[in-house]
């Protein structure tokens, strides 16, 4: 077994855009989930029509700054369209409506006769799109490498990605810390504990969760951005499945926490290449094959998931007190 | 009283249906199972196999069954790239020198006017060739891929029924006869969707969870009946009746062995919907495990069609239809004439009240759970010969349909769940008339989000607090 191999592929995953993508994302869910109790079930929904937003407008030739305004816009409206009809009910509608909103968009995005503006289900190129990005870049060209991480400078998967990704994700952690403290956070996870001790208290619940979910929809329209900036925006990538790992990795560092989400982002994706690369080396092909060694890590993330919300519910750095799964 | 009174009205209903949905039914299947087995024949008419050459090919038809002319495809790998163009008969081939893995790319841009490939995410697609043999390259046209969170073919994808229409609704004209044949169409499949979604509903209705792993019975009957069929060899019937039994015993081990551990340890049913996802996601990456991503035929042969009328529909949507009904009849007759069923709704009423009367509600839950897996078996069975495949994520991508077909008839209600069905079934293929096939999906859920502003309760759903 070449241990040098593995390491490096797991600690490539520690720094790599995606784990930033999906943190960044399970820090919007936190502010639905953890901060105010709602079940949004849809978080790939506002990644994708985020990472839409911004590959159209760039490819239409907007500056970057724009293109992410853009991408942040489709959200607000997304989740606007979201929540008018389902705030108001109880949380298990949110849940359905979110989750089917989330399919909507997947599936009028790989519709064929959207194929002129979004690529169908092939989806648009990651070059088309990502030019005006790299183009900002301050790095010179070349490779750059340290320790197990060696990168392009600027093109795609690139030092440039994760040092912006990162940034980001620091940026969203100081302001969930600072929202946590603030009245304003209070009242959200009064929402969380009692929606009818609030109400009693004069807040207008209903705009209260509304402004939450826009929020957080915001966070998971950058995550998409960040998601597609290395490869390209494929739909069919972004669907189901993507929210659920959002949800497992909010689970597993822990709901409510400034720093759960960035942690269960992190530990998910390196134990999975972990996994994944060991089973690789010490499998035999006849045994399992390397897709099968593909869906047997989707397996464990299920199966992590199924475990934390019976055993753990409150991941590994939330307080079992603070968290209320149990929205109405 | 009120529900007694709505379901008593219900069989009356569901026999009407019937005769109308065995018309409807015959049109069309047989436009699906004729289109999609047409594409099976890979000998390439042009190009001869030898000891040096090997032979990418394959036939072409529109969803019609016509012929496809003038199809350009581009076949490209280690041996350079060739291009192709089917010819009169809908075939084409490409001769090619070196072993290895070609692309096949079809120019959708020279498909028949108002076509489209069924599963655009099969074009391109990689063949391996080896010399001195042939490799089919199929591309199936029809109405385009719906459902499906994987970039696998998806089962519902076969479920346009494009016979008489260009499968772009927008592009033909809405005919009173395309009308007709839609909407029976959407009838069977609502009739289908209600096998699958009873049980939710029921389940919904005696526990309050939402259970997302719902769709993964719908599929494991399916997969149940392939490995009945392809693998023991079994008829269908025999297949079919061995994957609702094993369907109904899933359901039963997994109350004993989750569902009632968990409601023991008070989980609430918030956090038990979510270990329903993680198991949802589980079982499909299991399924896919053990079956790979590719669609998978229930049964090879091709449906016989039958023409009624103007309807053209086959046999085994006729039968499917059938059995669907006296399935649904058999649980009304069960919740309305039983004692079992009646403390069933008492405990859907309140479970509480029941608990209290004397009904045992776990040993109602567990009988619920059985039921309703075994009728989500019995609904994969058929939805995998109406798909005329399944695949490891058959009821993941009709999940959605599902719930929202209980929302719309009313949670918990195992009526409305009916209802909301047959309502999602034509929304589905009616919608067709007027948007792109592959958005149909999204016109349902459309739908979903329209009902919770307007009534949340559902169709058959008592006005409580929801809210």
């Amino acid at each position: 077994m070449d241990w040098t191999r593995i390491l490096t592929n797991v600690a490539g995953e520690i720094i790599a855009p995606t784990t930033a993508a999906y943190a960044l994302a399970a820090i919007g869910l936190n502010v639905h989930f953890g901060m105010t109790g709602l079940l949004n079930f849809g978080q790939a929904g506002f990644m994708l029509i985020g990472a839409y937003g911004f590959a159209i407008a760039s490819m239409a030739g907007w500056p970057v700054w724009a293109s992410v305004l853009v991408a942040m816009a489709c959200a607000v409206v997304f989740a606007l369209i979201l929540g008018i009809p389902t705030l108001k009910l109880r949380g298990d509608y949110l849940s359905i409506v979110t989750i089917a909103a989330a399919e909507i968009v997947r599936l009028v995005g790989r519709s064929t006769s959207l194929t002129w503006l979004t690529g169908g289900n092939a989806g648009l190129a990651g070059d088309s799109f990502k030019g005006s990005f790299q183009e900002l870049s301050p790095l010179p060209d070349g490779n750059f490498g340290i320790g197990p991480w060696e990168y392009s400078n600027n093109l795609s998967n690139s030092w440039w990605v994760r040092i912006v990704g990162w940034a980001l994700v620091a940026l969203a952690c100081l302001t969930i810390w600072l929202w946590m403290r603030s009245p304003w956070g209070r009242v959200l996870k009064g929402i969380r504990e009692d929606e009818d001790a609030v109400r009693s208290l004069g807040k207008n619940v209903y705009s209260y969760k509304m402004q939450a979910l826009i929020l957080g929809g915001t966070f998971g329209a950058v995550a998409g951005i960040i998601y597609a900036l290395p490869r390209a925006v494929q739909p069919d990538s972004m669907g189901r499945p993507m929210t659920f790992y959002v949800w497992t990795i909010l689970l597993l560092g822990g709901a409510a926490t400034v720093f759960g989400p960035v942690l269960g982002s992190i530990l998910l994706w390196t134990t999975l290449m972990l996994i994944k690369t060991v089973l690789r080396d010490v499998v035999p092909t006849t045994v399992m094959r390397s897709e099968q060694i593909e869906m047997l890590g989707w397996v464990l993330v299920g199966l992590t998931l199924m475990l934390l919300v019976i055993f753990r519910p409150q991941g590994i750095l939330g307080d079992r007190k603070e968290l209320a799964i149990d929205v109405r | 009283m009120r529900r007694v009174a709505t379901t008593g009205r219900s069989p009356h209903r569901a026999r009407r249906n019937l005769a109308l949905a065995v018309l409807t039914l015959l049109l069309t299947t047989s436009a699906v199972l004729t289109s999609s087995g047409a594409a099976t024949a890979a000998a390439a008419a042009q190009c001869v196999t030898d000891a040096s050459t090997a032979c990418v090919g394959g036939t072409i038809r529109t969803a019609a069954g016509e012929p496809a002319v003038g199809v350009k495809l581009t076949v490209d790998g280690p041996g350079g790239s060739v291009e192709a163009e089917t010819g009169a008969d809908g075939r084409w081939s490409a001769a090619v020198t070196t072993a290895g893995d070609y692309t096949v790319t079809l120019d959708e841009d020279t498909l028949p006017e108002g076509e489209q490939l069924r599963d655009p995410a099969g074009n391109p697609r990689t063949v391996v060739v080896r010399l001195g043999s042939s490799a089919g390259a199929l591309f199936p046209l029809g109405g385009g891929a719906a459902g499906g969170s994987g970039a696998t073919p998806d089962p519902g994808a076969s479920a346009a029924p494009g016979t008489n229409a260009p499968s772009t609704g927008a592009s033909g004209g809405v005919t009173a006869q395309r009308v007709l044949q839609q909407g029976v169409s959407g009838l069977v499949f609502g009739l289908l969707l209600a096998l699958a979604s009873v049980g939710l509903s029921l389940i919904y209705g005696t526990t309050g969870l939402s259970n997302f792993a719902h769709g993964e019975q719908v599929t494991l009957g399916a997969l149940l009946a392939y490995f009945g069929v392809q693998v023991l060899g079994q008829p269908l019937i025999v297949a079919g009746l061995l994957a609702v039994a094993v369907g109904a015993a899933s359901g039963w081990a997994q109350d004993a062995g989750i569902w009632h551990k968990l409601r023991q340890r008070r989980l609430g049913p918030t956090q038990q919907m979510i270990v329903t996802i993680g198991l949802s996601m589980v079982l499909q990456y299991a399924f896919q495990y053990f079956v790979g991503g590719g669609p998978l035929r229930i049964v090879r042969e091709n449906p016989v069609p039958v023409r009624i009328g103007p309807l053209l529909l086959n046999q085994q949507s006729i039968f499917s239809a059938l059995i669907a009904l006296v399935a649904i009849a058999a649980v009304g007759y069960f919740l309305l004439g039983t004692r079992t069923g009646r403390a069933t709704r008492a405990v859907s009423d309140n479970p509480a009240l029941a608990a209290a009367s004397g009904i045992s509600v776990e040993r109602i839950v567990r009988i619920v759970w059985t039921l309703g897996a075994g009728l989500a078996a019995l609904g994969g069975v058929l939805l995998g010969l109406y798909f005329n495949a399944t695949a490891w994520n058959m009821g993941g991508a009709i999940l959605l349909l599902m719930f929202a077909a209980v929302t719309l008839g009313g949670l918990g209600t195992a009526f409305g769940a009916l209802v909301g069905s047959i309502v999602i079934g034509l929304v589905v293929e009616l919608s067709t008339l007027v948007i792109p096939s592959d958005m149909r999906y999204a016109g349902a859920l459309v739908i979903l989000i329209l009902v919770l502003l307007v009534r949340p309760q559902g169709i058959l759903g008592r006005a409580e607090r929801i809210g």
